[in-house]
Order: structure tokens, then C-alpha cells, then sequence
């Protein structure tokens, strides 16, 4: 078997097997399958009767605001309540009632409310009763100047309002918002991965030179093998995990009720009508902003003589990668500014933003490969210079590390005539 | 034959090796010596190509050494290291593999290696669990394990107890028999005396000894007389022909400068009285080293 693959394998199943691996990987399964049952599950505690709200009318408003309520479909049950305030506070105090409502009538003859509960903090019920208040008082003032109820209907309705792109295959806006919940997912996604799976390639090169065996290593394997296997078998790993969590994300929807996935609070999640190119998009930026940090990740690594200064010498690197999710997300609103237009050529944030641009306008293809030119002529830049600063960079043992060493490392391993 | 023509090794303006020559004849055991700092690893690691010469050639059996012959050579690196967190059976099947072997090859050999160095138990235990000791006799079994042709063992014996250097010993000797050739490092002058027949001395990156131990010993011309008497012998030192003399609390080492200057001191010693031992002595390697790399190394 080639040497290459012997190190790709061992790392992804040495890293497959570990306990952090297995670890994360359950947790964030569990993470799903709570987001997709989350509306059983809030049934399941909700399932505490609706509020009782108990209403002290000194007017006669409270069969229209009855008939209100039931309009809105609220989990609210109103009871006439035959009594003083006090007694009204006690009937709180003891549980019968969850809050009361003074209902009183003011000189314009209109509806005024005053409602307690133990506390303010719940909002629903006080809001939903202040909208059927409001909608009670509009109607008798309507009333009183002499507008019909159609006339009033007529006065509420929206005004229509649509957006229509012009531009050639630009948008809708439909296609526009659906992209931007896709988007939005996935740059959190690369942008995590890049992290997660690039310091992992860091800490597996800092743990192998900090622990010395680097050197029978690179005796038996060149470096550029070496680090390349080390890169793929993490990106391998990473594919793998995406996989479980995605096949079970989808068996887990596929175990709920219909309407939830489509028309319900998990409607954002189905991506089924989604442009193919734009997944693919997703997909190619996406290895190659890994392979790019990672290569850049893995160099720096190298550098380092005790694991502990991983963290510190890769912290440049990862402020790269947080810039780049920044520039995204105020590219989110704002995907045509100039300054969007130009980082989605820099090499460092083109993985991010331009996949940004592809997902939420219509760029000319030219714009797209100029970029993933670059972005593929960056990685095999630094794929060239963190193969030689690697070979070097492995048999430092220095007592401060910083990523000046850099040049050290490459002097280092500098080919001679 | 392992051959180092004219090999130099620059790092910016230091020489850390200088016109290296060294021919090393198959089937032995060839000692490089030499203080802190003298060149060994360097040599080593150009050796390796994990460095390039700045100029100069290396070859094994008349070809340049490169990743496609790395089964056939074995390294012990000065830096010991192992994965911590890796039990010793996947740790030597890993390294096994990258040195072009098969799983179950491997197997066999951990079986026969460790069973040698009568430590079959640690097969599944975590090298982090045993001791430093223990941790190098892995190292040592990672580096032979492939059968390499060639092994490169640097300081093989630092940091063992002397029974664990014994056993050391007797399987790099037994590695010889079998047909390995050995290129090792030490500045443990008696291992070397041991263990192989020719050697080179290196200082400041140069070569100042190299060639057969035996006719190092006997061209170097100075001798040592083991005496033990029972006056003082201080006044030696004011005889003609005497370098030096080292008194011991039994026993008092005379260097001398040939063989005929003993006979003048044994006359000496007679006339002063009774002398219970008197012997005419190779001079050790470690007079040479000392002599040759300068007092202020021990």
C-alpha cells in the first residue's frame, strides 16, 4: 500500500475511534433530533392548560371580548368573574385563577383594561388581550363616525407590494429567501468545519512533533506525503461526520408529521427545491477552504515544540477565518457592495464570500472561476511553501514559538545545487 | 559500503559537518563519536535525506539514499518518541507498515521482539504507562523491525540501566550476525571499544580520527602502565618519557610515550620497592578522544 494512504488511513481511524470524535458526533445528533421534535417535545410541557384569566366587567364589554378572543385563536380561557378585586387577587393567590382583568368603561365610552398577574414576565396573554382590546375599541369608534364594517375591513387591509428583479436570471424573491436561510446555514457550516477540522490537523502535527516521533516519521515517510495524508484523512473524517449528521438529520424529519417539515417551524430546512449548482458551489468551496486552511494550519503546527502552543500559534490563522465569516455576514444584506465584491477574490475569504455572492445574486460564471483560480493556485502555493517549512519545520525544537520560525523552517529544509 | 565523499553541511555561515569522508564496509559496526555539538545527528540526518548536504555525495551499495529505500534502512533517533496515547501493538504495525512491511509480519516480529527483551505484556498497554526504559526498548524494536539493511542507531545506549544495555547490546550484535550493518553514535567511549571495529572521531564537524580501532590504537604510539605499588608514585611524573599520570586509590595509570619508556619506569619502580602490579596497556579510546578533541570534554 502506498505510504500516502498508510498515514491517510491511520489518522481518520485513529481519529474515528477516539473518544472526541464519538463524543461529538453524539451530541450533535442529539442537538438534531431535539431541533426536529422540538415543537413534540414543547407540546409535551406545554400541555398545562391554557391561561384562565378571570374578568371583572364593570361595563359590558365581556361578551364581545369573548367573542374576540375566540376569534384569535388564543389559549386563553376567559371567566366572568362575580366579585371584588380582592377577592379576584385571592382566587390568583391560590391557583384558581392565573391572572385577572379589570374591565372598566371610560367617558368616550370606550373599553380600558387593567390586568394583574403574579407576574408581568409572561407576555402572551397580556398582548393577545391588549390586541382584542384594541380591535374592540377601533370597531366602536368606527362605529360612532359612521363607518361600516366593510368600510373598516377595506381601511386594514395591506397594501400589495411586490419586488421583481430585472436583471436576467437574477433572483426571485422568493428563490432569494430561501437562499439566504441556505447560505446562512452553510457559511455557519464551513466556517465551523474550517475551524474544528483545521486546528484538528494542527494539534495531530504539534502532538506528533511535541512527542518526538516525527523524526522516525519523516525517516520513513517524505513530509509532503505526510502532511497531505494527514490533511485528507481529517477532511475524510470531517465528510464522514457531515454524513452521519446529515442522514440522520433527514431520518429524524422523515419521522415527524408532514405539515411540520412543510409548512411548519422546519419549513427553512427543506432545501429540496434548491438549485443543484448552488449545493455543488456549497460543496466545492467548502473542500477548498479546508484544504487551504488546513494547509496553512498544518505548516504552522509544524512549527511548534510543545503541543500546548498550538493554540497560540494558530490564532492568526483562525482571526483570518472569523474576518471572512464577518464579511459574510454584512454581506448577507448588503451581497452587491464593492467590498463584498472585492474579498470574494482574496484567497483567505473567497471560500465564504464568494460562495456568499453565488448563493444570493446571479454572477457572470467568468467571476466564479476567476475566484476559484485563485483560491486553487493559494492552496497549491501554500501546499508548495507548507511542504518545504513542514520538512523543516519538524526538526526544530526551539524555545519560543512564533511564525517567524517560518523562515527558519524553509532555510531549513532549503534543497542545496 | 556506505560512502560519504566530501560531505559539508552549511547552516548559514556555521560548518556543522566539514568534508565528511567515511567509507563503511558492509556486515559491521561502525562508531561515530564525538562530543555535544561534533556533527553526529547532522551526519545522521543528511544520511536520511531529511536534510540535504550543502555539498558532497552519500550513497548506500553505490546509490543515493531516498524515501523508495526506506525499508531497507532503520532508525533510532536521538529524540526518543513514541504516540503517548497509542498501544505499542497499533504504534509498531503503523511504523511497520511505513517502513513497506505487511500487518502480519509485523505481528510476528512484535511477538519474537518483545518475548526477546522478555516484555510481552506491554503488546496492548499504552506507551505512556511504561517506563523511559521501556519506551526506548519499543523505539529500538520500531527501528528493527523491517530487518533494515542498514541501521542507524544515534546514542542507542543513553538513558538505559547497564543490565537493559547489555540486552541492547547483544541484539545489535546478534543484528550484525545476521548481516545488518550498523552505523551508531555514542560518546560512550567503552561501548564503542565494545562493540565496533572502525570509527571516526568527529570535533567542531570535522573528522579527527577515522579507521580500523586497532590500528588507530597502535599508530596513536602512546601506551598506559597499570601500576599498583605500595609507595607513592608521584615522582614518576619528573621520568623522561612520561605524558602523564593519573592516581587512582588502587591502582595509578602512567601514559607514556612508547613502549621502550616502560621498561625505564619498571626500573625505577623496583629500586623504590615492593611493586605489586605492573602492566603495559593499549591506550584507551578514551585517551585519544580526549587527546584528540581536546581536555575539555569528559
Amino acid at each position: 500500500m502506498n505510504k500516502f494512504f498508510i498515514v491517510l488511513s491511520q489518522t481518520y481511524l485513529n481519529r474515528l475511534k477516539s473518544k472526541a470524535f464519538i463524543i461529538t458526533t453524539v451530541i450533535t445528533l442529539l442537538m438534531i433530533f431535539l431541533i426536529t421534535n422540538i415543537s413534540t417535545i414543547m407540546n409535551t410541557f406545554d400541555s398545562s392548560e391554557a391561561d384562565r384569566v378571570g374578568v371583572i366587567d364593570t361595563g359590558s364589554f365581556y361578551p364581545s371580548l369573548e367573542n374576540q378572543i375566540k376569534m384569535m385563536d388564543a389559549e386563553i380561557v376567559l371567566e366572568k368573574f362575580e366579585g371584588t378585586e380582592d377577592e379576584a387577587e385571592q382566587a390568583v393567590e391560590q391557583g384558581d385563577l392565573d391572572s385577572y382583568l379589570v374591565l372598566e368603561e371610560n367617558e368616550a365610552l370606550e373599553p380600558t383594561g387593567l390586568y394583574k398577574a403574579d407576574t408581568v414576565a409572561e407576555q402572551v396573554t397580556p398582548q393577545v388581550i391588549e390586541t382584542a382590546l384594541q380591535q374592540m375599541k377601533s370597531t366602536l369608534a368606527a362605529e360612532k363616525a359612521g363607518v361600516t364594517p366593510e368600510q373598516l375591513n377595506q381601511i386594514d387591509q395591506p397594501v400589495q407590494f411586490e419586488k421583481v428583479a430585472l436583471e436576467k436570471g437574477a433572483k426571485t424573491e422568493e428563490e432569494l429567501n430561501q437562499a439566504r436561510v441556505f447560505v446562512y446555514v452553510l457559511l455557519f457550516v464551513i466556517y465551523f468545519s474550517v475551524i474544528f477540522y483545521g486546528n484538528m490537523v494542527a494539534v495531530e502535527v504539534a502532538t506528533e512533533k511535541s512527542s518526538r516521533v516525527m523524526e522516525i516519521l519523516i525517516s520513513s515517510v517524505s513530509p509532503v506525503k505526510q502532511m497531505f495524508g494527514k490533511i485528507l484523512g481529517i477532511a475524510l473524517l470531517g465528510l464522514t461526520q457531515y454524513a452521519i449528521i446529515i442522514a440522520s438529520g433527514y431520518l429524524f424529519m422523515q419521522m415527524q408529521e408532514d405539515e411540520l417539515t412543510e409548512t411548519g417551524f422546519l419549513s427553512f430546512l427543506d432545501f429540496g427545491n434548491l438549485s443543484t449548482s448552488l449545493i455543488v458551489y456549497a460543496i466545492v468551496f467548502f473542500i477548498l477552504g479546508y484544504l487551504l486552511y488546513a494547509t496553512i494550519l498544518a505548516m504552522v503546527g509544524s512549527l511548534v515544540s510543545r503541543a500546548e502552543e498550538v493554540q497560540q500559534m494558530i490564532m492568526p490563522i483562525q482571526l483570518l477565518i472569523i474576518i471572512a465569516f464577518f464579511i459574510a455576514m454584512f454581506g448577507l444584506s448588503t451581497p452587491s457592495s464593492t467590498f463584498v465584491t472585492i474579498s470574494s477574490y482574496i484567497p483567505f475569504f473567497s471560500p465564504v464570500v464568494m460562495f456568499l455572492r453565488v448563493g444570493m445574486l446571479s454572477i457572470p460564471f467568468w467571476e466564479v472561476a476567476l475566484s476559484l483560480t485563485l483560491l486553487v493556485g493559494a492552496i497549491v502555493l501554500f501546499g508548495i511553501m507548507g511542504a518545504k517549512v513542514y520538512r523543516g519545520g519538524v526538526l526544530m525544537y526551539g524555545k519560543s514559538s512564533s511564525l517567524k520560525d517560518i523562515g527558519k523552517a524553509l532555510k531549513l529544509s532549503k534543497r542545496e545545487q | 559500503m556506505l560512502e560519504f565523499q566530501n560531505v559539508t553541511k552549511q547552516f548559514g555561515a556555521f560548518t556543522a559537518v566539514e568534508r565528511l569522508n567515511l567509507s563503511i564496509p558492509e556486515n559491521e559496526i561502525f562508531g561515530l563519536l564525538g562530543g555535544n555539538g561534533a556533527g553526529k545527528t547532522t551526519t545522521f540526518r543528511m544520511l536520511l535525506r531529511l536534510i540535504d548536504q550543502t555539498k558532497g555525495t552519500i550513497s548506500w551499495k553505490g546509490e543515493g539514499i531516498s524515501y523508495d529505500s526506506s525499508h531497507l534502512i532503520g532508525y533510532l533517533p536521538e529524540e526518543r518518541g513514541l504516540y503517548p496515547k497509542m498501544k505499542v501493538k497499533e504504534q509498531l504495525i503503523y511504523l511497520g507498515k511505513l517502513r513497506g512491511m505487511k500487518k502480519a509480519e509485523v505481528e510476528k516480529e512484535i511477538a519474537i521482539w518483545l518475548d526477546r527483551f522478555k516484555v510481552p505484556e506491554y503488546l496492548d498497554k499504552k506507551v505512556e504507562e511504561l517506563s523511559k526504559g521501556n519506551q526506548q526498548k519499543i523505539q529500538f524494536i520500531a527501528s528493527v523491525i523491517h530487518k533494515p539493511e542498514l541501521l542507524i542507531l544515534d546514542e542507542p545506549f543513553s538513558g538505559l540501566d547497564p543490565v537493559n544495555v547489555e540486552v541492547l547490546k547483544e541484539a545489535v550484535l546478534d543484528l550484525k550476525k545476521s548481516g545488518t550493518t550498523i552505523l551508531f553514535s555514542s560518546h560512550r567511549m567503552e561501548h564503542v571499544e565494545e562493540l565496533c571495529e572502525h570509527l571516526c572521531i568527529l570535533h567542531k564537524g570535522k573528522a579527527v580520527v577515522s579507521g580500523n580501532l586497532k590500528e588507530i590504537k597502535r599508530s596513536y604510539g602512546k601506551k598506559n602502565i597499570r601500576i599498583d605499588a605500595d609507595f607513592d608514585v608521584a615522582f614518576l611524573e619528573n621520568v623522561a618519557g612520561v605524558v602523564r599520570l593519573k592516581q587512582g586509590l588502587n591502582h595509578s595509570i602512567v601514559q607514556i610515550e612508547n613502549e621502550q619508556v616502560s621498561q625505564t619506569v619498571l626500573r625505577e619502580l623496583v629500586s623504590k620497592g615492593f611493586v605489586r602490579q605492573f602492566e603495559l596497556e593499549e591506550p584507551s579510546l578514551n585517551d585519544i578522544f580526549i587527546e584528540k578533541v581536546g581536555a575539555a570534554y569528559e
